[in-house]
């Protein structure tokens, strides 16, 4: 079973027409293979077509893709075979499920990989809180960093949320100071920080974990101060302009890296990340490494000046 | 400027509702009377001044903006201001209902201000410092680039001068028309901020009403001390949102100054006509 975004109707009914004729080969006994081989360069076409022309609306809906790979996927596809070690708790109040991290090697080297996690199914993404964390996630995340820290490991952190939970607990526990804290803590690690948003980057709750000396954004991600949903809501007072927020917020990376707010874009698999999994998730194994090389050639020192001179520069303002 | 054509400016800043929210107060139309939203007790808008803007009747802290913060904790209401002239670029060409330039240009001719957070330095009972305070009434005090460039510019300030700062928070979060601009403003004044606890310089946070958002989520927290007026709501989620996430009524005081001392987050709570002589106090005790 595929599962098709509303944008994706060409390509579904490209499918069923293919299953059609390969179901009629089988009844009929007649040999349908040209047919069958012209769906699939069609298929093929149209795929391309659609995912080389996405509307920023349209990629916030393959950022949400129910097959799109999350954090742990990552962790699997691009670290050493059975190398990770999962870590978890704040040592405080309790382990966030929507926010996993621990130690893992890339090509024989140490890394904290820490990132926010959506579940895989129905049951799973109640579980994970749909990648929705609490105070104690951030918590965890800045246990786990300030230990890499410690061990002089680099830190790569996975973006994927839809926002930090905004319930009860999260407020009686601080989820602003939480945030706030790892902005601050981030900002002067002494180890080299990669971070990627890998679906979804909304609001503070990405950020949280997004104080980086490397910033990417995979092709169809998208990263802003607060949902195109809930910017329609309030901006224009209907959901209904979901769309048109979505293309005046310039949260796509293209966009993001017109306006020099990441440092990169990550390319896709024609199709998107949840079409060739293991091909988004190579193409950010090679910038971890690429980067990693670069960055390590920088003294502390110097890497955390950049890292608050990039920052600082970010904003358009005007002085008379 | 004299006190009498201050008074006399502010006289008009009421007179023209710009000073607060139009549900929280009543004038007579010629503006020389104030009367408190909360209890309606009427008192002539120089008293009103006097008590610093705060209902002497039931203790109501009106919400009032940076001008009236210098006042209040300036010495002589003695200050230099920063970077003044700054005002918002459009780095988007955002238009919603209306185009974000333009709502820029009213809310300058509305609130008088260039943007929602202004900064300046001068004394507090004889100690330098700097003083970065909000203006809710431009755009809901969001932060956009402005009030994250100021902040920044203000702790350049204090590191070249070894000054203390206080910042005045009062915010809904983020200026929704920046957008990712906004949001970085978070990473920013947070970077910044880590410069000045390296130089050992107090940061005292005063967190007002509302602060709310991605405020709340990066400089308001980050205060060596944190400290709040009386009744402030302040939180990262606002109330409305909270409670359409627990589908539940919210319990009595949640998200009010008094809740987030009792939760942790906050060293103490202080009463406006106290605002002056705690913060100096304070930063003495740090300057040791
Ligand atoms: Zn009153």
């Amino acid at each position: 079973m595929i599962t098709f975004l509303e944008f994706e109707k060409p390509l579904a009914e490209l499918y069923e027409q293919l299953e059609k004729t390969k179901e009629i080969e089988v009844i009929s006994g007649i040999d349908a293979t040209p047919t069958i081989r012209e769906f699939e360069k069609k298929i093929e076409e149209t795929r391309k077509e659609l995912y080389s022309n996405l509307t920023p609306w349209q990629k916030v809906l393959v950022s949400r893709h129910p097959e799109r790979p999350y954090t742990l996927a990552y962790i699997d596809g691009m670290c050493d075979k059975g190398s990770f070690i999962e870590l978890h708790g704040d040592r405080n109040v309790k382990d966030d499920k929507a926010l996993v991290g621990g130690l893992a090697s890339i090509d024989g080297e140490s890394v904290m990989v820490i990132g926010h996690q959506k579940g895989i199914n129905t049951k799973m993404r109640q579980y994970r809180n749909f990648g929705m964390p609490n105070p104690e996630g951030y918590r965890k995340a800045l246990r786990l960093m300030k230990m890499a820290e410690k061990f002089d490991i680099p830190v790569i952190c996975l973006i994927d949320t839809p926002g930090a939970y905004p319930g009860l607990e999260a407020e009686e526990r601080g989820q602003g100071e939480a945030i706030a804290r790892n902005l601050f803590e981030m900002t002067q690690l002494n180890v080299p920080v990669l971070c990627f948003i890998i679906g979804e980057g909304a609001s503070g709750g990405a950020l949280g974990i997004g104080v980086g000396d490397v910033v990417y954004m995979l092709e169809h991600a998208w990263y802003s101060v607060i949902s195109p949903e809930n910017c329609s809501t309030i901006l224009w007072r209907s959901w209904d302009f979901k769309e048109k927020a979505a293309e005046s917020m310039k949260l796509t990376a293209d966009d993001m890296f017109k306006n020099k707010l990441i440092d990169g874009i990550i390319k896709e698999p024609i199709g998107g990340a949840h079409f060739k999994p293991e091909e988004a998730i190579h193409n950010v194994r090679e910038a971890i490494v690429g980067s990693l090389k670069k960055l390590k050639k920088i003294k502390p020192e110097k890497r955390i000046l950049q890292r608050i001179e990039k920052f600082s520069a970010m904003g358009v303002v005007v002085e008379k | 400027m004299t006190e009498e054509s201050e008074t006399m400016v502010w006289f008009k800043r009421v007179k023209e509702g710009i000073n607060t929210p139009t549900e929280e107060k009543k004038e007579t139309p010629e503006g020389l009377w104030y009367q408190c939203g909360k209890c309606a007790k009427v008192v002539t808008s120089e008293e009103h001044k006097s008590t610093h803007w705060v209902c002497s009747g039931c203790g109501y802290h009106e919400r009032i903006n940076s001008k009236e913060y210098f006042h209040i904790l300036f010495d002589d209401n003695k200050y230099i201001e920063i970077a003044p002239n700054m005002t918002s670029g459009d780095p988007l060409k955002f238009t919603d209902t209306k185009k974000y330039i333009d709502r820029v240009a009213d809310s300058i001719k509305k609130t008088g201000e260039n943007d929602a957070a202004s900064a300046a330095h001068g004394k507090i009972d004889g100690l330098d410092a700097v003083v970065v305070a909000m203006n809710f009434n431009f755009i809901g005090g969001s932060m956009g680039s402005v009030v994250g460039e100021k902040i920044s510019r203000a702790i350049d300030h204090c590191l070249k001068y070894k000054k203390p700062l206080i910042i005045i928070s009062k915010s809904g979060g983020a200026r929704m028309m920046e957008a990712a601009f906004s949001l970085m403003q978070m990473a920013k004044t947070s970077a910044k901020l880590t410069l000045l606890a390296k130089a050992k310089l107090p940061y005292i946070s005063l967190m007002t009403d509302p602060t709310t958002g991605g405020v709340t989520a990066s400089f308001a927290m980050l205060g060596d001390v944190n400290i709040a007026e009386p009744g402030a709501l302040i939180g990262f989620a606002g109330p409305r949102v909270v409670k359409e996430t627990i589908k539940k009524d919210l319990p009595k005081g949640f998200q009010t100054a008094e809740f987030v001392l009792d939760q942790g987050f906050l060293d103490f709570i202080v009463e406006r006509k106290d605002l002056k002589a705690k913060i100096a106090q304070t930063i003495k005790l740090f300057q040791n």
